[in-house]
């Protein structure tokens, strides 16, 4: 450890950069010659967003979990786990059981009744026009926060595992990575970019286990010592609730506030809802979340042992002193562990974690542009064969410009990845979540109240944010020199998701319009049966 | 593209019919009847576990063996009933509903739907036709 810090303190960075960029490239060369294989099958838009529907429950599992586990679930978890102990533990925790939500209320009755984004069954028995768009900007939004979270992450990971340094070299480094993902988008669709994720995922699970195994090893496979470790080098603290928000009546109320979004966000995520038009039936997307669901907790059983083992053998002020921070617990421990090799090897799986995601999420909302805004809304359906997936590439291309740029930007923020991504959620859970349920639930539910609902959680979610100590005011702020905060929660979650169903509920009670009855049998019927569900695309 | 044009051939009347089916009723009501109460309860459970994390620190600090305390238990305990949870919806869409919502997609497919509603007036159906 001693070692460690010398080398941090010299150089500020771990390992041997030739190993962790060779490790990293052998991932990108194998996942691009799967990708171009797998874009020799792209002939339709369901090809190009949906894979066919063709993917297994199996493979589609393993994706979600590729999707699902991202840079947050990887470093962000671990890092709370090693520096504040026991409450970042309810990240894991919520991250999990908010799969159950999307397994039992979700998953087959979006897939039986949705062609390719979020907004089809959104819209199905409103007005198009203004449902879809409303629903194309919350898809956006959401896939923006949580694109800038990824990136966020990539940026510490460069600068702690490449050896660059300096601020032009790593955007450099941000430019590579995002250009990739382009590719991966542009090449594969949806097929390559599900390929990515489950190569992603296997090596996440594997990685995560040696180091889990190398851990427990080290205090005898008993969780009591490890724990036991972890108060060594920290304090009592971090085996009990509260080291992080347990200060204030404020904090505590922020704790809640989190654990709300965290467990309400997942049913709500675009890129998520995506991966379940990927497979040939609704008994396909079930058996695919049951396989994310196991992959997922067992993952997140692992990150336990990561984050209390960083904090025992690496130690909470390293990890917070190193480049990248918080985040740097996982690295850091696997350095400690195994040194440079090791270390190669899972810096090589952040990266690609990182990159499987971002794919994922910039397929979503291109998807989402291309197929609600460009051809339903504007071309009113009547695009040319293909226009739409032309449109979804350009527009892929854009975001990938944007979440560079985003990416550059967020470079020096230094925020726990994890806690982004927790507002990805919490704009999700606000903007998107009830008004899904209420349109599969609700036979009343309205226009008026789907717009209400979308627009107004969003903008309650996006506006609270923005006035709350994450953006201005405080020492960990990313503007910290100016303060316009007067919302005290750093997650919304507590006021803008019970807001965004109040105002569904409302919309529609004062709404005049009449209930699209046979549009209400429709989707019903099509829900709970599964008939005229698109179908698995034959070559 | 090659978009299956099955799903544009059923008429409103036909998907009306399918709903006001009692074999749909059935199927929705054990659809809710599981799903809603257990969304309620999981969700009860672990906002639960947040509130005593949060506001009964002491009690989940109890130390049970070793340095595992009640907490640390609790939360494991979300692991495993999301588990079950997992399971027991997977066996009961499986016996409960699968057999159901397969039966009336196969019958829909075949258009069985499409004249019930006449049933009660055969020749009314007869001259409209």
């Amino acid at each position: 450890m001693r070692e460690l810090s010398a080398a941090a303190a010299t150089t500020e960075t771990i390992g041997n950069p030739t190993i962790n960029i060779s490790i990293f490239g052998a991932f990108v060369l194998v996942t691009l010659a799967i990708t171009f294989r797998a874009s020799r099958n792209n002939k339709s838009a369901a090809d190009y967003y949906a894979a066919g529907r063709t993917i297994t429950g199996q493979q589609n599992g393993l994706a979600i979990a590729g999707d699902y586990l991202s840079a947050a679930s990887f470093l962000g978890i671990a890092g709370a786990i090693a520096v504040y102990g026991y409450d970042g533990f309810l990240y894991s925790i919520g991250f999990l059981v908010a799969w159950l939500v999307a397994l039992l209320l979700v998953a087959e009755l979006m897939r039986n009744t949705a062609r390719f984004t979020m907004a089809d069954v959104l819209a199905f028995r409103m007005r198009q026009g203004p449902v879809r768009t409303a629903a194309a900007i919350s898809t956006l939004a959401v896939s923006l926060f949580y694109l800038l979270a990824q990136m966020s992450g990539a940026g510490g990971l460069v600068t702690l595992l490449l050896g660059v340094s300096g601020e032009a070299a790593q955007a450099v480094v941000v430019t590579i990575v995002g250009a990739l993902m382009i590719f991966y988008v542009l090449v594969g669709g949806m097929r390559g970019t599900t390929w990515v994720q489950i190569i992603k995922a296997s090596l996440l699970i594997v990685g995560a286990f040696v180091m889990t195994v190398w851990v427990l090893g080290k205090y005898g496979f008993n969780l009591s010592s490890l724990i036991g470790g972890a108060i060594e080098s920290g304090s009592q603290a971090v085996a009990e609730p509260g080291a992080q928000y347990g200060l204030t009546g404020t904090t505590k109320l922020d704790f809640v506030s989190l654990g709300l979004a965290l467990v309400l966000g997942t049913a709500g995520l675009p890129h998520v809802l995506m991966r379940f038009y990927t497979v040939p039936t609704a008994k396909d997307a079930r058996r695919s979340v049951v396989w994310a669901i196991w992959l997922i907790g067992i993952f997140y059983l692992f990150s336990l042992v990561i984050g209390y083992g960083a904090g025992a053998l690496v130690g909470a002020e390293e990890i917070l002193a190193a480049p990248g921070a918080v985040n740097a617990a996982a690295p850091l421990l696997a350095f400690e562990l195994g040194g440079t090799v090791l270390l190669g090897i899972i810096a090589g799986v952040a990266f690609a974690t990182i990159l499987a995601v971002v794919a994922g999420l910039t397929i979503t909302a291109s998807a989402s542009f291309a197929h609600d805004v460009y051809a339903s809304v504007i071309k009113k359906g009547n695009v040319p064969p293909n226009g739409e997936v032309k449109v979804a590439r350009i527009t892929a291309v854009v975001i990938g410009a944007i979440s560079i740029g985003l990416g550059i930007l967020a470079l020096q923020a230094g925020l726990n990845i994890a806690f982004l991504v927790a507002l990805a959620f919490a704009v999700a859970a606000s903007a998107n979540l009830p008004t899904i349920l209420y349109t599969l639930f609700w036979r009343r539910f309205t226009t008026q109240g789907a717009l209400w609902s979308i627009y107004g959680g969003l903008i309650i979610c996006v506006g609270l944010i923005l006035f709350s100590p994450v953006v201005s005011g405080g020492e960990k702020s990313m503007f910290p020199d100016v303060d316009f905060a007067w919302f005290p929660l750093n997650n919304p979650g507590l006021v803008s998701i019970p807001a965004s169903f109040l105002l569904g509920w409302l919309g529609t009670m004062l709404s005049k319009e009449r209930v699209d009855e046979a549009k209400w049998a429709e989707l019903e019927v099509r829900a709970f049966t599964g008939i005229g569900a698109e179908k698995a695309v034959h070559h | 593209m090659s978009e299956p044009t099955e799903r544009r051939l059923l008429t409103p009347d036909e998907y009306e019919e399918a709903q006001a089916s009692p074999e749909f009723m059935e199927l929705k009501r054990r659809f809710r009847a599981f799903a809603f109460p257990m969304t309620v309860a999981f969700l009860a459970w672990y906002l639960a576990y947040v509130l005593l994390s949060t506001y009964a620190s002491d009690f989940m600090s109890t130390t049970v063996f070793g340095n595992v305390n009640v907490g640390l238990l609790l939360g494991l305990a979300q692991f495993v009933t999301t588990f079950v949870i997992t399971h027991v919806y997977v066996a009961h869409a499986n016996k409960r509903t699968d057999p159901i919502a397969d039966e009336m997609r196969d019958r829909l497919e075949h258009h069985e739907y499409a004249h019930r509603h006449h049933a009660g007036g055969e020749s009314e159906g007869a001259t409209r036709a």
